[in-house]
């Protein structure tokens, strides 16, 4: 009980960091089907961002700043990158994103060198929330649930209840008709993919002191962002959140289940030993296998639902 | 460190140069030691604090005269932390007759290359090239895979597992292993565990984990298994960020356990336990910057000073200043820099080290053996590490006796 | 076709001579003439051996081609973007070695130069367990299957001991004793040209295959996949076949790789191989046959020799990706390819002089860019790593602003230069084309 209690809630917070990066992708990748393999590196440049404004501002402005600038990058990578290659279909744009991710990967740690940043929590959050089973929940896991679920509600009301919502949303199924209604589509896309980096630039911001702020971060984030934006299916939001809170869980659960198949054919009388590489897959604890399972559940859904869990179109 | 010259001015007339033959070039002037670890890519920082290290012991051995009355100079090669690329640097290597290849980040690529150079030694037995292991360490490079023609300079993983277990404080009766499941990992885990029944039989293993390397981005799933196993101590072989964040989640979730790790000397695990963690980190390591003041030696201060004054980390690669010290006297008494003669004369070779001690590189497995500190990271200590205001106090120290384990090393040696 | 439409044709169209049919086919011939001379032109005569790392780099080159024909399979051909890829080479290198540790212990009875065969065959295998899944669907749900699938063998191969050796990979010796020609291959050398024959063989068997009812097939499937079901074929069937094939060409490569290395460890079935495969694919020319095979040539040498020279490399990569993508997406042969109306009109030399012209401040240009890119990552990084700056034999002062200065001047005044030039060029190549091609192109 204790440990699935705290896990549940390491769950929902890993799973809430994980929305508020697949968040942006997802819209970008709905919106204008492409493949931004640059969304992490703009994670990781917005921790490095935040880590620099708060070396000389503090972390609160670094709050502020950081997404923003990160906003501005993406609105620039879209104008002036994305726009060209657009023409050339989307193996053109998922090279350019691709391009961009060796180019920020080796400028970050030309400009701040290769070692981890000391990038720490701030000392305003840097106490025990509360205390559960003798093991303390920190503030600063709470602040995290609290700014991904501002930013949830935020984006949920600017896409249901507000005018530039109502449009955005109808970009994303049909950006043609849209544009025939005379609205700036090339705008609203412009937008969506600033909107898209804020978010991944906010997320950096905060998972950066949670996690270390190093140049292999986007590599480490880059897939499973992936998985959780094909799994919860393009065009839907709400996908996206189940499926982030899903991947969190099944992340967080995995390590505390030390069983493997071989332990529950036991009971039956049947016993395994690595002997082979079928043994050593049937022995081998869930804990072990625990990154594995995201990508076979990314293959699952895929092949018997390509639309992923809450889709609104095909991929 | 010049850019490896040869090729800043070949590739740009690579076909002109090449139809006179690179060949026919002037008696090397300096002594070149091709040095292969990653310089790009995720695992930069390891290949970078490495060469820094590296400048500086060899600015001082050239400005003592080199080898020979040649200087020493360090060819770098970047292999991406990929065996594949370390085959490729050392066909380089061989290809430029350098007779020496060092390598320090991973044992996965140290046991391609000591396979690779066994090969390329039997199939070309007038260029032969001799491997440097300066932190490649998993047990079975010198036990199951030892080779003639690769020394290890940096102390194995059974070495540091002695220092590690004998140095448990009396008091403590349960542990936690948490380990990086590869060949490192493994052998942190396999030799962990004998000690552990060797000397120290009434400890209890509560808990035997492996994680999967450089993936696990968040620990407090482990922290609370290990917080419900009520060990008192979690020992671990983790470096990198698997370290630092395991740290971290623990420090946050307000465990009251003792750290004791094999590699948390190594930059980064400092900075991850912060101020919270006074006194509960410990490391088995080769040097610390206060030693020099606890064992009143002013010449060892003084480097610490020097260097301390234009670096930001900790000097560690003490072994390195052994292994430079026993080449020039190698090649010296080899009166070349030939392989074979500077193997043997390399064997059994005694030397001094930084502090005085007495360092055997065994004939047995190419072995080096060194004594080993036990420290803990705490304050009020003179000098600090990674600017946290803590620094490391040594609570236990070992004997080159104490390191001096059985191996299973059957060496074949070559005919001539 | 019917047998009466070809007695037609046969009548219409004149016989060609033997010769003239041979001759057809120059480009091969001279390719393969290039690749067995080459490493003797740099033989290292006062050493009398060859230079090992220029075996090396041809090596990985012809290993690489053949791996980027096969990924031009899928995505050139069958318009399947697939990030597994490498799983296929790599899998078929890890059963390699485990192939070639049999028949060294007697086990397995199959001479050196039909390994690559059976590491074909195992190729084949995987992907028709892989494909089974994987082309269930197509377009972008199939490129994220493909990525899955890549990050699960990735991860497995890592943590399983039997088959993949867990971290560390497995090994093997490929002095088997076992040689249809006699050969022991232990030099480079050996290996090399058994790598030049299976890269030929391959490449045949690729180039073939694109004009079989197969090929044929997945370039419609390609361009609509609809009207491909009209025609009566099953797409799915048509993707699966596909897929399998690139599969044996891609574990041919796997099993060559092997050979070469004698050690498969886990980046050979990850993720960067097959972004690698889909740089040399795209960077050459997808959209013809010869486009991957420039390519694989040219990728290979900056992996290879610049980052030797250059720790930032991958920014130069990240660069030549972005500048293909925008000015380029057709590749190197696209734009060749876009010469040849200009060609067979005979214009070529008019072309000469704005060429140059637009070369030397494109160098200029060139210069200042890779300049301040080494500059700052000298800065940097480089510095504190005690290198020095040295520039053809040079050394260079990187606390004086000068370099700075002279490279900013040259990325920034060359850039202007360049853009004036580009559109003189541009008229001009307007021009020609309108002589070539009065009225617009077809």
């Amino acid at each position: 009980m204790q440990v699935g209690l705290i896990s549940l809630l390491d769950g929902l917070v890993y799973g809430m960091l994980l929305f508020m990066l697949a968040s942006g992708l997802t819209l970008i990748l709905s919106m204008m089907g492409v493949l931004n393999f640059a969304h992490a590196s703009v994670y990781m440049l917005g921790a490095y961002f935040a880590y620099q404004i708060d070396q000389w501002a503090g972390f609160w402005p670094a709050l502020v700043i950081a997404p923003a600038l990160c906003g501005a990058i993406g609105a620039a990578i879209e104008v002036w990158g994305l726009r060209r290659v657009h023409h050339n279909g989307h193996i053109a744009e998922l090279l350019f994103t691709f391009g961009l991710v060796f180019i920020i990967g080796r400028g970050v740690q030309m400009i701040w060198g290769m070692l981890p940043m000391a990038y720490r929590v701030p000392a305003g959050l840097d106490f025990p929330l509360f205390s559960l089973y003798g093991e303390n929940f920190p503030a600063y896991r709470g602040f995290m649930l609290l700014v991904s679920g501002g930013m949830l509600f935020a984006t949920w009301l600017l896409l249901k209840k507000t005018r530039i919502g109502l449009i955005i949303q109808a970009s994303l199924i049909h950006p043609g008709m849209v544009s025939a209604l005379g609205h700036n589509v090339p705008l609203v896309f412009t937008t969506v993919f600033a909107g898209g980096s804020f978010l991944a630039g906010l997320a950096g911001v905060i998972a950066g002191n949670y996690l270390t702020t190093e140049s292999a971060m986007a590599d480490a984030m880059g897939p499973i962002v992936f998985v959780v934006v094909i799994f919860g299916g393009l065009g839907s939001l709400a996908g996206c959140f189940i499926a982030s809170i899903l991947m969190g869980m099944v992340q967080t659960f995995s390590v505390v289940f030390d069983y493997s198949f071989a332990d529950a054919l036991k009971p039956f009388g049947v016993t395994l030993a690595a002997n082979d590489l079928l043994g050593e897959i049937l022995t081998i604890p869930m804990s072990r296998i625990g990154p594995l399972v995201p990508y076979a559940l990314l293959i699952l859904i895929l092949v018997f639902r390509p639309r992923g869990l809450m889709g609104t179109r095909e991929t | 460190m010049r850019f490896p010259r040869f090729y800043a001015r070949v590739f740009p007339a690579l076909l002109a140069v090449a139809l006179w033959g690179p060949g026919g070039r002037a008696a090397d002037v300096t002594i070149k030691i091709g040095y292969i670890d990653p310089f790009s890519g995720a695992f930069a920082a390891g290949g970078d604090a490495s060469l820094k290290m590296f400048q500086f012991i060899i600015d001082n051995i050239n400005a003592k005269g080199g080898a020979l009355g040649k200087k020493f100079e360090l060819v770098t090669f970047d292999d991406k932390l990929q065996p594949a690329e370390a085959l490729i640097a050392l066909k380089s290597v061989t290809d430029q007759n350098l007779p020496f290849v060092m390598s320090c980040v991973g044992s996965n690529v140290g046991s391609a290359l000591i396979d690779a150079v066994n090969k390329h030694n039997t199939r070309n037995p007038d260029n032969r090239v001799l491997q440097l292991n300066c932190g490649q360490l998993a047990t079975e490079l010198t036990n199951e895979q030892c080779s003639f023609w690769h020394f290890r300079f940096a102390g194995s993983v059974e070495m540091r597992a002695v220092a590690r277990i004998k140095s448990l404080p009396a008091s403590l009766k349960t542990v936690y292993l948490l380990n990086q499941d590869y060949l490192f990992g493994q052998s942190i885990r396999n030799d962990t565990k004998k000690f552990l029944a060797f000397y120290r039989p009434d400890i209890k293993i509560v808990g035997d984990e492996m994680i999967p390397l450089m993936q696990v981005k968040d620990f407090s799933p482990y922290i609370t298994k290990i917080k419900a196993s009520g060990a008192e101590s979690l020992l671990t072989g983790n470096y990198g960020p698997d370290l630092a964040l395991l740290i971290k989640a623990g420090v946050d979730a307000g465990l009251n356990i003792r750290y004791d790790s094999y590699l948390g000397h190594v930059i980064g695990a400092p900075t991850a336990i912060g101020a919270a963690g006074d006194g509960r980190l410990t490391s088995v390591m080769e040097i610390h910057d206060n030693i020099s003041v606890e064992e009143n030696n002013a010449a060892q201060e003084e480097f610490v000073k020097q260097w301390r004054a234009t670096h930001d980390f900790g000097f560690i690669a003490i072994n390195s200043v052994t292994q430079f010290d026993m080449l020039v006297r190698a090649i010296e008494k080899a009166g070349s820099t030939d392989p074979l003669k500077v193997a043997l004369a390399l064997e059994g070779m005694e030397q001094k080290d930084m502090f005085g001690a007495v360092n055997v590189m065994r004939k047995d497995d190419h072995q080096l053996l060194n004594p080993y500190y036990e420290a803990v990271l705490t304050k009020g200590q003179k000098y600090d590490v990674e600017k946290t205001g803590m620094g490391w106090k040594t609570e236990f120290k070992t004997t080159v006796a104490d390191e001096t384990l059985p191996t299973t090393c059957k060496m074949k040696r070559p005919e001539s | 076709m019917s047998e009466a439409t070809h007695a037609r044709e046969a009548r219409l169209l004149p016989a060609r001579p033997a010769a003239a049919r041979t001759l057809r086919y120059w480009p091969w011939l001279a390719a393969l003439l290039v690749s067995v001379v080459l490493p003797w032109l740099f033989y290292d005569w006062q050493h009398a051996r060859h230079v090992g790392f220029i075996v090396s780099v041809l090596s990985q080159t012809g290993m690489m081609i053949i791996f980027a024909l096969s990924f031009n399979m899928l995505m050139g051909q069958a318009g399947l973007l697939s990030f597994c890829h490498s799983v296929l080479f790599g899998l078929a290198g890890y059963s390699t070695v485990h192939f070639l540790n049999a028949a060294g212990a007697g086990d397995l009875p199959v001479p050196m130069e039909l390994i690559p065969l059976l590491a074909g065959l195992s190729g084949l295998g995987f992907a028709a367990v892989f494909g089974y899944i994987a082309t269930k669907q197509r377009s972008t749900a199939f490129a994220m299957i493909t990525l899955g699938i890549v990050q699960l063998v990735t991860t497995a191969a890592t943590m399983f001991h039997h088959f993949f050796g867990g971290e560390g990979g497995v090994k093997t010796d490929r002095m088997i004793d076992n040689s249809l020609l006699g050969l022991k291959y232990a030099h480079a050398i050996e290996v090399y040209y058994l790598i030049v024959a299976w890269t030929l063989i391959a490449a045949i068997g690729m180039y073939f295959q694109t004009n079989t009812p197969l090929g044929r097939m997945a370039n419609a499937c390609r361009d609509n996949h609809e009207r491909a079901q009209f025609v009566g074929y099953d797409p799915r069937i048509v993707r699966f076949l596909q897929f399998s094939l690139a599969g044996f060409y891609a574990g041919i490569a796997g099993g060559l790789f092997a050979i070469t290395y004698e050690i498969v460890t886990f980046d050979a079935v990850a993720a960067p191989l097959a972004a690698n495969a889909l740089l040399m694919a795209y960077i050459g020319g997808a959209t013809t046959f010869v486009g991957p095979v420039l390519g694989a040539i040219l990728i290979t040498l900056l992996q290879s020799v610049v980052s030797l020279m250059s720790n930032s490399w991958l920014v130069y990569v990240g660069v030549l990706f972005i500048t293909m993508v925008i000015f380029a997406p057709a590749g190197i042969t696209g734009i060749i390819l876009k010469h040849a109306p200009i060609m067979r009109a005979g214009l070529m030399r008019h072309l000469v002089l704005p060429y140059s012209r637009v070369l030397v401040p494109g160098v200029i240009v060139l210069f200042g860019s890779i300049g301040l890119v080494e500059l700052l990552s000298f800065f940097t990084i480089g510095r504190a790593q005690g290198k020095r700056l040295e520039l053809f034999g040079q050394p260079l002062d990187i606390q004086s602003a000068v370099p700075w200065l002279i490279c900013l001047v040259c990325l920034l005044g060359g850039g202007f230069w360049l853009a004036r030039e580009s559109r003189k060029f541009r008229r001009v190549w307007d021009g020609l084309m309108e002589i070539a091609q009065p009225g617009g192109s077809p």
